[in-house]
């Protein structure tokens, strides 16, 4: 297991992730992880409670945990927003898009290249979940 | 059209570089070819069966002379000195070394133009009705809302990594020259009773292995919504979409199996939360591109032409379409020449073609999704002159819209999914009938061939549609009747067994005369077809 990338100031939870399912079912647990096939929606009542949601990519070209991610985000989700699993360094950018503000890979991403990825883009051409400012809206400034 | 500002150029330039980066880390072996596969596609380069091929994105299907200019010497500079104008209004080049490839696209932002997402599961290059902003018929020039949906769509951080490939369409006409509703979402902007403008949603359309044509899930969506809404629709199908068949990943199969109205209502429900996300750039925005699309200055002058001269008469009544200025036609430069290769053109050919936009058409072409080009905005009394040059070049076929005028995929001569060979199919056809003298009279007839059931060549679409398999490691081609991609939408039917590829040459001539033994006056083939049936095409082909 690679080390995990935070982007955040905030003391990390230090206890596993529990499933949707078993979080639902009255736990009470601050740590959820989510799969590509649970709606993270059903996680919307209860974010109050949550500390760090994991959201899991076990192959990298599935990609329902950006719209988890973004979902959780528009929903005012300020916690911890982590990506598990088949995390490569070719997505990173778009995923902090989405909201995501740590992430676990599989394997370890090269911190130059990271470095170089995360700096790539001057501007966005649409709002996501960050703050950057799209383009549309620097031309109608 | 439109014209980068500093952001669109910055964009591009920082995507050249990103890709220079990823196909370094290829070479040196730091990303595995799984790993490398969606990040070259996401930049049009495809691995083929003999080299890598690269698409390049040309938005909406327009360009200008200096960016036809570039696509030639970059045919000469990486390719073989040709290109291939594609069904989606774009160009690709077949024989491209990776190694290259970055150099390539950078000489591509130099021109303002790009190969992004023209491949990958995201959104891909936007296309449009190839008339736009010259037909008499449109409400309004559809480009503006391509393009805002171009920006929008480019790089998005949620739609890059989808189920499958997401194609949108924009027309704002009646007629639909854009095949609108074969598209995963195609948009037509319309006017509401109370005159205002706004858009009408079709999604879940597709051709591929299992054609749909696209419902009509919410018939206005105000302007200032337009991002708004599509993200919705692209939301719910990222959610949902099926990721455990790649056949079965499409946006059509989502549709289909929620109901058009299941799927309307968890658009509707995402619209709702999204309005509340400030995700839609201002009408200002709108207006801002608008301004690049402005007509050009046309002038009045004669609105006929001397047609003493038979061939230039025939081109001009086959070639040449209504422009809304009435001293202007849209001219089409036919990339079909009897037994040709359908939209191949030489790097010659499309310096010429960028030479003859800039003297005869305000400096703007398009490509259109039957692999044609277009000069949009011609003088007629330009018309003799432009004919004279293009005939010269072997660019004046007068077959628009004719039995020669057939879209074909590359097919097995290049792509590594064909189950069978289309140019050759395609060849032998239009020189049978050249040859045979069939052509004026069968008129209008759309002839589209397809190389495996993905129907790139839009086979399910056409008036006549071949469809290459392999039966048994032979090459077998079934043929289809009654397929339309126009306003007039349908999908074509199976007549029943296949043809050996001399076969389906002699089968689609079979079908042809049973039109011209039994239509009427002043119909199509497809009228006829749909007049009296498969029953008697299958009585000439089998019986």
């Amino acid at each position: 297991m690679a080390e995990i990338i935070r982007f955040r100031d905030d003391e990390p939870v230090d206890h596993p992730a529990v499933t949707v399912d078993s979080f639902l079912d009255q736990s009470n647990a601050n740590a959820v992880r989510v799969e590509p096939g649970d709606d993270a929606r059903a996680l919307i009542p209860h974010l109050a409670q949550l500390h760090l949601v994991e959201v899991n990519f076990p192959a990298f070209g599935d990609g329902r945990g950006y719209s988890s991610a973004r979902v959780l985000r528009e929903a005012g989700y300020d916690g911890e927003l982590r990506a598990v699993g088949d995390v490569l360094v070719d997505q990173v950018a778009y995923m902090k898009r989405c909201g995501f503000d740590s992430f676990e890979p599989d394997t370890t991403l090269d911190p130059d290249t990271l470095g170089a990825a995360l700096a790539r883009w001057p501007e966005v051409y649409q709002s996501a979940a960050d703050t950057r400012q799209p383009i549309w809206s620097k031309r109608h400034a | 059209m439109y014209l980068y500002d500093k952001y669109d150029q910055a964009m591009v330039d920082a995507r050249v570089e990103e890709f220079r980066d990823q196909a370094r880390r290829r070479l040196e072996g730091k990303l595995t070819e799984d790993q490398f596969k969606p990040l070259r596609l996401m930049n049009g380069l495809y691995l083929q069966l003999h080299a890598y091929m690269l698409r390049v994105a040309i938005p909406y299907g327009t360009l200008n002379g200096a960016q036809m200019h570039a696509l030639a010497d970059i045919a000469d500079k990486y390719d073989r000195g040709y290109g291939h104008f594609t069904t989606r209004q774009n160009i690709q080049y077949n024989w491209i070394k990776l190694e290259e490839a970055a150099d390539l696209l950078s000489d591509l932002a130099k021109v303002e133009m790009h190969a992004i997402q023209t491949s990958g599961n995201c959104i891909r290059n936007i296309s449009s009705d190839h008339f736009a902003g010259a037909a008499a018929d449109e409400l309004v020039d559809p480009r503006p809302y391509a393009e805002l949906l171009r920006q929008w769509s480019s790089f998005h951080p949620e739609f890059s990594y989808l189920p499958r490939k997401f194609k949108i369409a924009v027309i704002a006409s009646d007629k639909d020259r854009a095949a609108m509703r074969l598209h995963d979402i195609g948009i037509r902007i319309v006017q509401n009773e109370a005159g205002e403008p706004g858009a009408a949603f079709y999604v879940g359309g597709g051709m591929g292995r299992t054609p749909m044509i696209a419902p009509c899930i919410r018939e206005f969506v105000p302007l200032d919504q337009l991002v708004t809404y599509s993200e919705a629709c692209l939301r719910v199908y990222n959610r949902y979409g099926r990721r455990d068949n790649k056949y079965k990943a499409r946006i059509k199969i989502l549709v289909h199996e929620l109901g058009a109205e299941e799927y309307t209502r968890q658009v509707e429900e995402e619209f709702a939360h999204l309005q509340q996300q400030g995700i839609e750039p201002p009408l200002a925005e709108l207006e801002r591109l608008k301004t690049y699309f402005a007509d050009p200055p046309f002038d009045d002058g004669p609105k006929t032409v001397d047609r003493s001269d038979p061939d230039f008469a025939l081109w001009v009544d086959r070639n040449t379409i209504r422009h809304k200025h009435d001293a202007h036609v849209s001219a089409v430069i036919s990339l079909k020449p009897i037994g040709g290769i359908p939209g191949d053109a030489s790097a010659d050919q499309m310096h010429l073609m960028a030479e003859l936009a800039k003297q005869y058409s305000f400096d703007e072409l398009r490509v259109m999704h039957t692999q044609n080009i277009v000069l949009p905005h011609v003088r007629i009394a330009d018309l003799p002159a432009l004919w004279a040059r293009l005939d010269e070049a072997g660019l004046g076929a007068p077959n628009l819209d004719t039995i020669e005028d057939i879209i074909a995929c590359p097919g097995l001569d290049y792509c590594s999914l064909a189950n069978a060979r289309s140019i050759p199919v395609a060849q032998k056809i239009s020189e049978r009938f050249s040859a045979n003298g069939k052509t004026a009279a069968l008129g209008e007839l759309k002839l589209k061939i397809s190389g495996c059931i993905n129907a790139c060549g839009h086979h399910h679409a056409g008036h006549i549609g071949i469809l290459g398999v392999d039966k048994k490691g032979v090459e077998n081609y079934q043929l289809l009747l009654g397929g339309s991609e126009a306003e007039d939408v349908a999908l074509g039917k199976i007549t029943g067994p296949g043809f050996s590829e001399d076969g389906i040459v002699d089968a689609v001539e079979t079908a042809a005369d049973v039109y011209l033994r039994e239509r009427s006056d002043g119909e199509r083939f497809l009228d006829t077809y749909r007049r009296i049936g498969i029953d008697p095409f299958k009585e000439a082909l089998y019986g």
